[in-house]
């Protein structure tokens, strides 16, 4: 096969393609050769054992880590970098990084609420002075999200004074404020107690459920195939699966993927 | 009340100017700070060779001996430039410019180590998550960093603050008339040294206190929403 000199969309990643996605930490190498596509209201949920790459993958998509070789397009955007030979790559331009990161919304493990800002302080800071929105216009776009997150009454409180579920609601609601075109979850229930849990998927699946584009890493295994709509299965670095989530989780071709689901250690 | 003998006025000038003098330096000294803390923390190799030669030499001399080499070389550089340019007869640097950079510099030296010390205090995901909506990096640091990085570096901060403001009497060396350069005035004139000194001694602690206070509104302010214990 040769390499495409193109800038094409691969087919089916209008919203979001990564092409050969290579990472290296050190001597380590965590991806080694990641392709994945996601369309327009695609649900593309990542699975795989702990240091298989899936949170790597996620955060190269909004370049907090610089892929060592690879492609990656958002919403048919290739991002321009180049070659600096032992450095990697090296993004061309900090606008371009910039211009695109405001139109992907990402949401962490821990949160990383803005600790010195209120709730709404960090619902509105993006919209405000990045997006450069009028006051009036940032501040009813937090009102209606922390309403739909139900946060509406904890408005003027601290991150530090909410428990975690309420936090990571927040956070969710903090990203929908930039009306991103993309979703990213990495491991978004992790760091929560398990009662926690299932007030944060449920928000998660009501954003889903409006169409919007969302890759999720999770180890949430039975509400990944429920929402979503493609799943990939890493394994060292790797694509091992791939497919409808019915095939995915229900019949995996691949022997590793069929055990990982199989033992249940997420 | 203590008779002052009519030299009141003169500490309350000399007074006003050790303040001015420690406001001017700090100012100076919070920016020589930020930009030696972001040196030291830069990919580069020469700006933190630079950084690290700044504090190691600033550092490692005596104030005094620092506020003489600028005053005289300063001085000596102004009057070489001055005579170059065509210039005839003495100039000399204003010692409250040559104690002002002196103390930013000492200052600066000192708040570098402070800062770095704070930036790497604050977690990293606040950064990443200022960065994944799409802030630029000055304006992560501007509103991320920075207000982020004070409840870590103020009290240091409060620490040099207090040392500088002692430190603005060794520009009395240099003929500055701040408090202590007035005080041994009027101490010299009355053949009262120690009420005088006395007088100087309050007049210091005062500022210290006022300080203080301040310094604790401060960090209390710059602690919000942490929650404690």
């Amino acid at each position: 096969m040769t390499e495409s000199v193109t800038d094409q969309v691969p087919d089916g990643g209008n919203a979001l393609a990564v092409e050969d996605l290579h990472k290296s930490f050190g001597p380590l190498e965590v991806l080694k050769g990641v392709s994945a596509t996601a369309g327009e209201g695609d649900v593309l949920s990542i699975i795989g054992a702990s240091g298989s790459g899936k949170s790597t993958m996620l955060r190269c998509v909004n370049l907090l880590e610089t892929p060592s070789a690879g492609r990656i397009w958002v919403g048919g955007e290739l991002i321009r970098m180049k070659n600096k030979g032992r450095k990697g790559l090296v993004p061309e331009s900090a606008r371009q990084v910039d211009r695109i990161r405001s139109t992907i919304g990402m949401v962490f493990q821990s949160f990383n609420l803005w600790t010195h800002m209120t709730v709404m302080q960090n619902l509105t800071e993006a919209p405000l002075h990045v997006l450069k929105l009028p006051k009036a216009e940032a501040y009813e776009r937090a009102e209606a999200l922390l309403e739909r997150v139900g946060l509406t009454d904890k408005r003027e409180h601290y991150p530090a004074h909410l428990s975690g579920g309420q936090q990571q609601r927040a956070a969710i609601a903090r990203a929908l404020a930039m009306e991103p075109q993309l979703m990213l979850f990495d491991e978004p229930t992790s760091a929560l107690d398990p009662e926690l849990v299932g007030e944060v998927l449920k928000v998660i699946r009501d954003i889903a459920e409006e169409g919007r584009t969302m890759i999720i890493v999770t180890h949430e295994m039975a509400f990944a195939r429920e929402v979503s709509s493609k799943a990939i299965f890493l394994h060292d670095g790797r694509v091992e699966e791939e497919g409808p989530p019915s095939q995915v989780f229900g019949a995996p071709r691949s022997e590793r993927c069929r055990q990982f689901l199989a033992a249940g250690e997420f | 009340m203590i008779e002052l003998h009519g030299y009141g006025p003169l500490l309350v000038d000399g007074a006003w100017l050790t303040l001015r003098v420690a406001l001017a330096s700090v100012a100076l000294g919070l920016v020589f700070g930020l930009v030696g803390a972001t040196a030291k923390l830069s990919n580069f190799i020469l700006l933190r060779g630079a950084a690290t030669a700044y504090t190691a030499i600033v550092r490692g001399l005596p104030e005094l001996l620092l506020l003489l080499i600028v005053f005289y070389g300063g001085s000596l550089l102004v009057q070489n430039i001055w005579h170059g340019l065509g210039g005839e007869s003495y100039v000399e640097i204003k010692p409250f410019i040559a104690g002002t950079f002196t103390l930013a510099f000492v200052f600066g030296a000192y708040a570098t180590e402070v800062f770095r010390g704070a930036i790497l205090a604050v977690p990293k995901g606040q950064v990443e998550a200022a960065y994944a909506v799409g802030m630029g990096r000055l304006q992560m640091f501007r509103r991320v960093m920075l207000p982020q990085m004070w409840r870590f570096a103020l009290p240091g901060l409060g620490n040099l603050w207090l040392v500088l403001l002692k430190d603005t009497s060794l520009i009395s060396v240099v003929n500055l008339n701040e408090l202590m350069y007035n005080t041994r005035a009027a101490a010299g004139k009355t053949h009262e040294p120690f009420k005088f000194f006395l007088a100087a001694a309050v007049i210091y602690l005062l500022f210290t206190i006022v300080s203080m206070v301040v310094l604790q509104y401060s960090e209390r302010r710059a602690r919000r929403g942490v929650r404690m214990g």
